[in-house]
Parts: C-alpha cells; sequence; structure tokens
C-alpha cells in the first residue's frame, strides 16, 4: 500500500469528483483542487468566508462552496477558472445547500426550515418550496436523478411531495401516516420511497413512485423504534436498524420481515469469525528512552496491532448508556451494504467498538471485528466486497471474506484517521483526520499487500 | 335406672314366678323328683350309705352335720335335718337371690355394653366423617398455595411489566422533554431574528450573481410547463414504475419454473426410490398401484405444455402428489430404520461391536492426527511470529544469522584447511621447481658456455689435440648428467622456434611453462 504525504483540510470537506479525477479540499476559506493520481494541485479558489460545506456538481464540472455563517454560496466551474457565481440567500440565512441531480440547480434550504430556495443556473430563475420539514433527512435525490422527494409539515400533519427534477413539477403530493416523519429515501430502482417515523414510533412505510401506500411496516410498540434505514443496492432488502439493538430486513416482494439479526453480547456462533484487535507495544531498552529518541520516535507510541481470531464463546464489552438523556447511545446506528448486496455491516452504539458483518445469502453472521476503541467510520469499497474501517488512531483496517488487515498509516505526528472515503474506482482511499487528509493506494487488486505488520487470518 | 328397675321387676317378676312353678312342681314334680331322687340315690337298702353320704356334704357346704355316727342307730336327727334343710333352703334362697343379681347384673353390663357399642359406633362415623373433612380441608388447602404461587408469578411478571413501562415512559418522556427543549430554543431563535428584522432598516435581498449563464447539462433547451409536459412527466413515472414490475415479474416467472423444475425433479427421484424398493417390502399392493397411477401420472404431465403448470390446479396437484409421495418416502424410511434396528440387534453382537469399535478407533485415529496438524500449525505460526517480531538483540542475531548454514560452513572449513594445505604444497613445489629451472638455467648456461669454449677449443684445436676438453668435459658431464634431459629438451625448442642456447633468460619460467618443458608431468593432481 501506497500512502501519499499529508494534506491540510478543514472540516473534513474533501470530495472526489464523481468521474474519479479530481479531488477537491477544504483549507478554511480555500478551495484546492488536485488531480487525483498526481495530487498536483490543478485549481485553487478563494471564497469570501470560511466554507462549511462543498459539494461537486454531477457532471464533475463545477463545485459549490456555501458558508453558512455568511448566507453565501459560491460556485467554481472547473473548466472556466475565471467563471464565478455567488448566491446570497440575504437576510433569510441558509442552513443547507445542495446540488439538484442535473448539475445545473442550487437547492438552498434556508434558516428556520422556512423554504428551500432552488436557484438555476442556466436562468437565474427562482422557485421556493415552502413547509420543507426539518427533519434528519427530509430530501432526498433518486438515484437517476428524475425525481426529488421532499419531506414537508404543515397543520401538524406529515407530506411528501415528489417533484420532477426536470423542471420542478409537482408530481404527486400525498400525506403519510407518520406522527413525525424522520427521514426518507429512495430505493436505488428509484420505484419505492420508504418513509420512516421518528424513534418516539415505530413504523416504516413503503410508497409507490405514484404516490400509493404499498406497506406498512411496525415491530413493536412503545419503546424506541427506528434509528436507521439502508437499502440494498440491489432494492431486494431494506434494512431497518432500532434501537432494540436489532436489525431487521424486509424483502422487496411482500415487504415482510424475512429476517432478524440480533446483536449479543456473548457470541456462541460457531460459524462467525470474530476478529479481535490486539496491540503490541515494542519492546523498549531503558537506553532508548532519551529525548532524541522520544522527539523523533512517533514508533514508540505507535503501539503495533494485529488481529487475533477468537473461539467462541466471546464476550462482547457492553457499555450501558445513561437512561435519563435522550437519543440514547444504544440501538443499531449505521448500517451499510456492500455493492453486491451480499454482506451487511452493521454497528451497535451501545457495543461501539465492535463492528458486525452479515452475510445475505445464509442471513446469518459471518465476522466480528472486536476493535480496542470506539469505531467512528466504515465504509465498502465501491468495487469489491471489501470493509475499511477506523477507529481514531492511526491505523486503517480493512475486512474481507478472506481476512482481516490492520494498517498502521506512516505519517510523522501521528495522523489519527477519523474518517475514511473511497475512491469511485475501490482502489484508492482518502483517509481524513482532524485537519489532514492522507491518500491510501492499493497497488495489487484484491488487497493482497504487503504491510508492515500483517496478519492473514483465514 | 329404668333399665335396673326393670331388670328387677323382671328378677322379682322372675322370682315370684319361679317359686309358684316351684311350688306347683313341690307338688307334682317333686314326687317325680322324689320319685326320681328315691329311684337313683336313696333306697331302703343303702340308708345308711345315704345318711354318710349326705352328712359329708352338708358338713362340706359347712353345716352342722346331720348324723353321728356314734348314735349306733340308723335313726336319723329329726331337729338336725330339719335345720339341715332349712339351711340348705336358705343357702338355696340366698343362691337365688344371688343367682338374680348376677342375672341383673349381666342385663345391666349387657346393656352398657350395647350402649357401648352403640355410641362406639356412632364416634367412629364420626371419626370417618371428620378424617374425611380433613382430608377435603388440606387438598383445598394445596390448591389455595397453588393458586398463591401463580398469583405471585403473576405478580412478578405484572410488576416487570410496570417497570418495562416505566423505563418506556421515562424515555418516552426523556425524549419529548428533549424536543420540547429544542423546538423551544428554535422558537427563541426565530423570535430573536424577527425582532432583529423588524429592527433592521437594511434587508439584504436575496440576489444570485452569475458572470454567465450555463447551459443546460443535457444540452436541450428548457421547455414550457404545459399540459403536455405534465402528462409527459406522468408517463414516464408510469413507465419507470411498469418497467420495475415488469422486470420483478420476469425474474420471479423464472424463480417460479426453477423451483417447478426442481420439484418435479424430486418427485420424480421419489417416485423411481419407492420403485425401486418395490420387491423389498412384503404390503404394498396399494403402493404398486399408487406408483404405477405415479408414473402414468409423470408421462402423462410431461407430455403437457410447461404453461399448463402456471394454472392454479396444477400446481396444486403437484405440490400435492409431492407432498404423498414424501409422506411415502418418509414412512418408508422409518420402516428400513426400523427394521434396521432389529437386525442390530438380532445380528451377533461380535460383529457389530467390532464394526462400532473400527469405527471409534478411526475416528479417535483422525482426530489425534487432526490435532497433531494443529499442534504443528500452532507451533509453526507461533515460531514465525516470534521470527518476525523479536526484538533485535545482536548476539542473538548474529548467533542465529547463519544457524541453518553451520553444517555447511563446518564442511566448507574443513575444505578450505584441506585446500590451504594443498596449496601450501603446491607453492613449496613451485618453489621446487623454480628453483630446479633457475638452477637447470644456470646448468644450461654453464653447459652452453661450457660447449662454446669447447667448440671453440676443437675449433682453435684442430689438431688431434684432445686433452684440454676434459676439465670442460667433466664439467659438462657433470652438467649432463643434470641435464640429459635439458639436451632433449635444447632439441626441441630448436624444433619450435626459440633458440635457447643464443639467451638464456635469466628470469624464472612459470611453473606451467617448466611442467612440459621438463616433460613432468605433475604427480600430484589435484582436482577439486
Amino acid at each position: 500500500m501506497n500512502f501519499s504525504e499529508v494534506f491540510k483540510q478543514s472540516n473534513q470537506l474533501c470530495k472526489v469528483s464523481p468521474d474519479g479525477k479530481y479531488l477537491a479540499t477544504c483549507v478554511q476559506y480555500r478551495l484546492v483542487v488536485r488531480d487525483v493520481s498526481t495530487l498536483q494541485i490543478l485549481q485553487l479558489y478563494t471564497c469570501l468566508d470560511q466554507i462549511s460545506h462543498m459539494d461537486w456538481s454531477s457532471d464533475s464540472l463545477f463545485i459549490l462552496c456555501a458558508m453558512y455563517k455568511r448566507g453565501l454560496v459560491q460556485v467554481w466551474s472547473l473548466e472556466q477558472p475565471d467563471w464565478h457565481c455567488k448566491i446570497d440567500e440575504g437576510s433569510i440565512g441558509l442552513v443547507s445547500s445542495r446540488w439538484s441531480p442535473d448539475g445545473r440547480h442550487i437547492l438552498n434550504t434556508t434558516e428556520f426550515h422556512l423554504r428551500v430556495t432552488v436557484w438555476s443556473l442556466c436562468t437565474k430563475a427562482v422557485s421556493y418550496i415552502k413547509y420543507p420539514k426539518a427533519c434528519q433527512k427530509g430530501i432526498d435525490f433518486s438515484r437517476d436523478g428524475c425525481y426529488m422527494a421532499l419531506a414537508e409539515r404543515r397543520d401538524c400533519k406529515d407530506y411528501v411531495s415528489v417533484f420532477v427534477c426536470d423542471d420542478w413539477h409537482l408530481l404527486r403530493h400525498f400525506e403519510t401516516e407518520t406522527q413525525d416523519l424522520a427521514g426518507l429515501e429512495w430505493s436505488p430502482n428509484g420505484c419505492v420511497l420508504a418513509v420512516w417515523d421518528s424513534c418516539l414510533e415505530y413504523k416504516v412505510l413503503l410508497y409507490s413512485l405514484d404516490g400509493r401506500l404499498l406497506s406498512t411496516y411496525s415491530a413493536y410498540e412503545w419503546s424506541l423504534g427506528v434509528k436507521s434505514v439502508t437499502w440494498s443496492p440491489s432494492s431486494q432488502f431494506l434494512a431497518i436498524g432500532s434501537y432494540d439493538e436489532k436489525v431487521r430486513i424486509l424483502n422487496h416482494i411482500t415487504w415482510k420481515k424475512i429476517a432478524q439479526f440480533e446483536h449479543i453480547a456473548t457470541i456462541n456462533n460457531t460459524k462467525a469469525v470474530v476478529y479481535k484487535e490486539v496491540e503490541k507495544r515494542p519492546a523498549v531498552g531503558s537506553d532508548d528512552l532519551s529525548l532524541h529518541n522520544i522527539t523523533i520516535g512517533t514508533t514508540l507510541f505507535n503501539t503495533q496491532s494485529k488481529y487475533e481470531i477468537c473461539p467462541p464463546p466471546v464476550q462482547v464489552p457492553v457499555v450501558k448508556p445513561d437512561p435519563d438523556r435522550a437519543n440514547p447511545k444504544i440501538g443499531v446506528s449505521t448500517l451499510a451494504f456492500s455493492s453486491d448486496s451480499r454482506y451487511l455491516a452493521t454497528k451497535n452504539d451501545n457495543m461501539a467498538s465492535v463492528v458486525w458483518v452479515w452475510d445475505m445469502q445464509k442471513m446469518s453472521l459471518l465476522a466480528v471485528l472486536e476493535q480496542t476503541s470506539a469505531v467512528r467510520c466504515f465504509q465498502w469499497d465501491p468495487r469489491r466486497p471489501r470493509l475499511a474501517l477506523c477507529t481514531g488512531n492511526t491505523k486503517l483496517y480493512l475486512w474481507s471474506p478472506a481476512g482481516c488487515v490492520s494498517v498502521q498509516v506512516p505519517t510523522e505526528g501521528g495522523f489519527q484517521v477519523q474518517s475514511l472515503n473511497w475512491h469511485c474506482c475501490g482502489e484508492t482511499l482518502i483517509l481524513l483526520g482532524k485537519d489532514q487528509l492522507c491518500l491510501c493506494d492499493d497497488e495489487k487488486i484484491g488487497g493482497n499487500t504487503p504491510l508492515q505488520i500483517l496478519n492473514f487470518t483465514c | 335406672m329404668p333399665e335396673s328397675s326393670l331388670v328387677k321387676d323382671i328378677c322379682s317378676s322372675s322370682i315370684e314366678c319361679r317359686p309358684s312353678p316351684l311350688r306347683q312342681s313341690s307338688q307334682s314334680s317333686l314326687p317325680l323328683h322324689r320319685n326320681y331322687m328315691l329311684s337313683t340315690f336313696c333306697t331302703e337298702k343303702n340308708v345308711q350309705e345315704c345318711l354318710s353320704h349326705i352328712s359329708q356334704e352338708v358338713s362340706s357346704l359347712g353345716l352342722p352335720p346331720v348324723w353321728m355316727e356314734s348314735g349306733g342307730s340308723s335313726e336319723m336327727n329329726v331337729v338336725a335335718v330339719l335345720n339341715c334343710i332349712y339351711d340348705l333352703i336358705q343357702l338355696h334362697r340366698r343362691g337365688l337371690r344371688t343367682l338374680e343379681n348376677m342375672e341383673v347384673e349381666q342385663l345391666k353390663s349387657s346393656s352398657n355394653l350395647d350402649y357401648l357399642q352403640l355410641t362406639s359406633t356412632q364416634l367412629k362415623e364420626q371419626l370417618e366423617l371428620s378424617k374425611r373433612e380433613n382430608t377435603g380441608l388440606l387438598e383445598r388447602e394445596r390448591q389455595l398455595q397453588l393458586k398463591v404461587k401463580s398469583l405471585q408469578n403473576c405478580l412478578k411478571n405484572e410488576k416487570e411489566e410496570v417497570q418495562k413501562l416505566q423505563n418506556i415512559i421515562a424515555s418516552r418522556a426523556s425524549q419529548y422533554n428533549h424536543e420540547m427543549k429544542r423546538k423551544e430554543r428554535e422558537f427563541n431563535k426565530l423570535r430573536e431574528r424577527l425582532n432583529q428584522l423588524l429592527v433592521d432598516k437594511k434587508e439584504k435581498k436575496q440576489a444570485i450573481d452569475v458572470l454567465n449563464n450555463i447551459g443546460r447539462a443535457d444540452g436541450k433547451r428548457s421547455l414550457w410547463k404545459t399540459e403536455k409536459t405534465e402528462a409527459k412527466h406522468e408517463g414516464e413515472m408510469y413507465k419507470t414504475l411498469l418497467s420495475d414490475y415488469d422486470i420483478r415479474q420476469r425474474e420471479l416467472l423464472l424463480e417460479n419454473a426453477e423451483l417447478k423444475k426442481v420439484l418435479q425433479q424430486m418427485k420424480k427421484d421419489m417416485v423411481s426410490i419407492l420403485s425401486s424398493k418395490k420387491p423389498t417390502l412384503k404390503d404394498d399392493q396399494h403402493q404398486d398401484d399408487d406408483i404405477q397411477a405415479d408414473l402414468e401420472e409423470e408421462v402423462f404431465d410431461s407430455s403437457k405444455e410447461s404453461v399448463e403448470l402456471y394454472c392454479v390446479h396444477a400446481r396444486e396437484k403437484l405440490t400435492n402428489s409431492i407432498r404423498l409421495q414424501w409422506r411415502r418416502l418418509k414412512s418408508h424410511v422409518e420402516r428400513l430404520d426400523n427394521q434396521g434396528s432389529l437386525h442390530v440387534i438380532g445380528r451377533s453382537k461380535n460383529t457389530d461391536a467390532v464394526s462400532r469399535e473400527t469405527h471409534e478407533e478411526e475416528m479417535d485415529r483422525l482426530k489425534l492426527e487432526i490435532q497433531q496438524c494443529k499442534d504443528f500449525i500452532q507451533t509453526q505460526h507461533q515460531l514465525l511470529q516470534q521470527q518476525l517480531s523479536s526484538p533485535y538483540d545482536e548476539e542473538k542475531a548474529s548467533l542465529l544469522s547463519d544457524c541453518y548454514m553451520l553444517q555447511e560452513k563446518e564442511r566448507f572449513r574443513d575444505e578450505w584447511k584441506t585446500l590451504e594445505e594443498q596449496r601450501k604444497i603446491f607453492e613449496r613445489e613451485r618453489r621446487n621447481f623454480t628453483e630446479a629451472a633457475i638452477r637447470l638455467s644456470h646448468e644450461r648456461k654453464a653447459f652452453e658456455d661450457d660447449r662454446a669454449t669447447w667448440l671453440k677449443h676443437q675449433f682453435l684445436n684442430l689438431s688431434p689435440f684432445a686433452d684440454s676438453n676434459k676439465p670442460q668435459m667433466s664439467k659438462s658431464k657433470s652438467a649432463f648428467l643434470i641435464s640429459s634431459a635439458p639436451e632433449k629438451l635444447i632439441k626441441r625448442p630448436s624444433d619450435t622456434t626459440s633458440p635457447t642456447p643464443r639467451c638464456v633468460p635469466l628470469t624464472s619460467p612459470s611453473t606451467a611453462e617448466l611442467y612440459p618443458t621438463l616433460c613432468l608431468v605433475p604427480e600430484n593432481r589435484y582436482s577439486v
């Protein structure tokens, strides 16, 4: 594995263009565009204030930089560096800003979610959408970019509006049977919209594209309900993670539960492989503790680690959350399907240092990865079934059905990996620290690379 | 006591009654009695004996004697006899009285006994009753205890339920509070913003500032929003939905076809299995018919179009027949199982035990092998890990670095030694050779000088004087001895080209050159 040098970034704003050629990073108020393969700086733009949000347009030609405090959005062009565009929301404020799927409209959500303003870069025209709902995920675009679903709330009732992204024509507007809509998501094939209620009520509603209610699913009453929802890339499954530490899988034919995955504290399953990260401190002789060595030797504090396979039964560390606080740290908060829909990775919040990998063909637990500290971020490789995760230390962890690997990021000064993103080709990983970023390249296909501390366990 | 009085009355009546029959009988029966008595006990002949007997009897009864023997006469003392008779009557009366008393007593006691028996039966009944009541009460108590336990369990469950609900309520309450606070904060922010806006004179308007308009992504011109476009959108939406349903339906059809094929295959297999087992079964008359029917059905089915199977009835028929076959197969397998177990029991135990034993032995052996292999792999792994991760220790490292080559190193050292020795010998020999060569060149030179002088002498002394040659001859002789070979070799170089007599190089020729010149085959040829 090759690791690039470390670059500066701020606010964890670092995105690869959709075509995979460019890498855009924000450093305070500057926008830096580099070439992904050579990491040479191609363009440098300066914005008027510190950038809060940055995003590529879908055709990789434009980048929007939003500055929420100032209520400004600036759009830069890659082809014509001289071209500029500034959208000032004025006194109405700005809370979020995003591209439309065609890359020519910008949707700004004003402060207090008063309205959504649709700015057109082609015609300078403006449209308004009233009463958007302020919830976890109120806007979603379908994958093919044709339709947009927006959650609204009028007169204490929840509605969903479906717009055609072509000309922002309102296609459908229907009321949902939710108490307090928390989020909505299109299925990858764009035909079904999943709508879920807030955590006070377990309810997941499935609407067809034309607004008909296809099915309602509610696993239980009264206890805290849905925490996270995700579609499988093939649109076959809908995975619902809830506060009762279980994941329920619904199938797309009957919309009934076909499997339930429980995250139990004692794993007795003999078919699942439990990988436990074990740290090894390098042996330090008393002579070595000179100042010279301490200042230079980051190796002293970079403990090496490797994975060990633990035989069942395995006890997983559980942290009981505070019962009096709202949004308790319990339940399945993160779900991710691999790109071929074969695997599902989950994280249970009261077992924060453990990542569970489930096999969707056999509907059973396949692997458990127990780390030394809480898992911060994990993401599947967009091309093959490989999971990369990080826990906020200087290491990068990779899991694939063949085995599990822990890689030390070889940078000086201790680069703490706080989040990571795969490049769309699946060969490069972008590691983000607190205010640094680093790219990591995988030379050989399949990830069989010589690493510093390698433990290939089958 | 009424009973005793009754008894007394009875007794008195009996007493009254008694004397009357006695009186009656005293007149009637007495003579009979007397007659009886007289006839049997006393006759005129045995008066004396009777008298003595009677007096004995009387005296035994405690009365004064009736007759004294000393009287000498057989005449009785009438007074005494009368007294005796009176005493006897008294005694008799007393006896009767006691008898009456005793009868009364007996009656009393028998009535007491009856009474007691009655009371005892009554008490027994009461006891039985109370025992039954007791068991009934015990039973009730047991049932009540069971009920108490179940109620306690219910109570515990309810308490747990209540606790759970309370927890839920608490979490919901905290969630609501959180939301409320959030909304309140937002509301406050809104209020502040509103105030600010009212106060603020300058209202910053929304504006967009673009250098130049950019084209649409797809390059087309945008259309006016008309009913046509709306209809178009609707149409497109329905198209996407329909295509999705189409795809799904196709997939489902394929899946169904696959599954049906599998079911058909399964049915065929089951039928074939059952039909092949026909001769081994005993009671399968009706099964034969069924199997025949199935086979016919099979033939019939395969001739149909697969499209036919999509209709509900055909599907049901297929599933029913599968179920039927499966049930038959199951029963068949169960039968075989039973037969098998019977066989096992009936067979000689040796063979059975042996087979099981061997099987177990085999298993144990395999397990042991597996364990050994695992241990081996584990140790290898550990060693490898140690190797990779052990701390760097110079001495150890240097020691261990060549550990694999130690043997070879030793061998090489020995060989080196021998080679060194050989080299030394070789050097020595070479030195000898060079010395010999030097000597040879010197001698050759001397010989040449000798020859030259000799020739000179010969030339100069062409006269037949040959005296002066001798000392040179001796010299050359001595030289000749040593250089008998050189003569040859002098000839040789003359053949080749080098005229050695002319100049003899003082530098020692190399060993290689010497060897052919000396015609010496090196004896010690070391072939390494």
